[in-house]
């Protein structure tokens, strides 16, 4: 079992992984938007109140999942590279802080675009909308942090700690909505939430194409990433030869 | 011991100093990250005097008066009540029966003996609440809350 993961986390066989995955992650995530988008916007029912307003939902609520997943997956894969220096977790750990930083974006977007009509304003300085604010403010400090070195093994050690102390982030942005009085609404899934089965299969499709776009950007950067740390090797050089000549 | 698990310990000692500051600075700063309070706060007069602040609870039925700009209505949190005054633009969600947040500050005008507070609103932001369905589930909820 070791033997395997350390044969996996070898970089020419990363290498290869990654473009061989990538249409089993590509081809699923277009099915799955697809259906999700019809799901959402053509099957399911508009809102009581909100009317056709809140079907912004489908993009708002799988992007702030994947913000704050996609954190996690960066601080365990740091923490891994911290402890067992797995070359491979350091680059699945820088190569998601840009993408976890646009889906924070994407859901930060969507929601002052859904709170002008709803709730009045674009933004207010509630408790969910800031943590989740700061969560935007540590993927920016990773990315420039981990740019700061030369030595990319310097450069994931330093700014994989700080992913490992901005952990503490995750656990307010999800109970925000329960410990204070906050502008924003609470969870939409569980008790309270959509109401509708329609709705709730229309999320869930959404929350899976997301899933599958986040783990093809992954297989695309990973294996730019791989090539670019290992230009020295002597397999990037016959595979770099292979597609110049 | 080795040097792999040495920095596994490492790792796990900064998690959970990380945490527990975290725990520590939520315990310290909960007052503060308090969005809005609540009618019964005013009443309590925990609320801040003389400075602006952030009330929420819901608009009373029956209670809304327009005239012109003007609106004046009584949020309540079903405990307390308190007037509300407010001239501007409402937004859409902004319904009798709707959650609001209202920003402003409160005034104290007496009457003779009998005192009654009035919030003087400079902003009204509606909340919205969790519960997503279509209008007939709606109206079935609204049908059934009617029997008991």
């Amino acid at each position: 079992m070791w033997k395997w993961i350390q044969r996996q986390a070898s970089p020419k066989v990363f290498y290869q992984t990654c473009i061989n995955l990538r249409p089993w992650f590509f081809w699923p995530f277009i099915g799955f938007l697809t259906v999700g988008l019809y799901w959402a916007l053509v099957v399911s029912p508009a809102d009581y109140q909100q009317g056709d307003g809140y079907r912004i939902i489908f993009i708002h609520v799988p992007s702030a999942i994947l913000s704050m997943l996609i954190y996690a997956i960066m601080a365990i894969a740091g923490g891994i590279g911290l402890i067992w220096q797995i070359k491979m977790a350091e680059v699945v750990a820088k190569v998601s802080a840009p993408i976890g930083a646009a889906f924070t974006i994407i859901a930060l977007a969507s929601g002052a675009i859904w709170g002008k009509p709803m709730w009045g304003a674009w933004w207010v300085w509630d408790a969910r909308l800031t943590s989740e604010l700061i969560l935007l403010f540590l993927y920016l400090a990773y990315m420039s942090l981990n740019s700061a070195f030369d030595n990319p093994r310097t450069a994931a050690k330093s700014s994989s700690i700080l992913a490992i102390v901005g952990l503490v982030n995750l656990p307010i942005i999800h109970y925000s909505v329960k410990w204070w009085n906050t502008l924003h609404q609470g969870y939409s899934v569980g008790t309270g939430g959509l109401k509708d089965p329609d709705m709730l299969i229309a999320l869930a499709l959404m929350f899976v194409a997301s899933i599958f776009l986040y783990t093809t950007l992954v297989a695309i950067k990973a294996k730019t990433e791989v090539l670019i740390r290992e230009q020295n090797a002597r397999w990037v050089k016959d595979e770099v030869q292979g597609v110049i000549l | 011991m080795t040097r792999r698990q040495n920095r596994m310990i490492l790792v796990l000692l900064l998690v959970l100093g990380v945490f527990s500051a975290g725990y520590l600075g939520i315990k310290a700063f909960s007052e503060n990250l308090l969005y809005f309070y609540t009618p019964t706060d005013i009443e309590a007069g925990k609320t801040p005097i003389g400075k602006s602040f952030r009330v929420g609870g819901l608009v009373k039925l029956e209670s809304v008066i327009r005239e012109d700009m003007l609106v004046t209505f009584v949020l309540t949190d079903n405990n307390k009540n308190i007037e509300v005054k407010y001239e501007g633009i409402l937004p859409d969600l902004f319904r009798e029966g709707q959650g609001i947040v209202a920003t402003g500050s409160v005034l104290n005008s007496c009457k003779g003996l009998t005192c009654k507070n009035t919030f003087l609103a400079t902003e009204v932001l509606a909340k919205h609440d969790e519960n997503y369905m279509p209008p007939e589930v709606a109206e079935a909820l609204q049908y059934t809350a009617t029997l008991k």
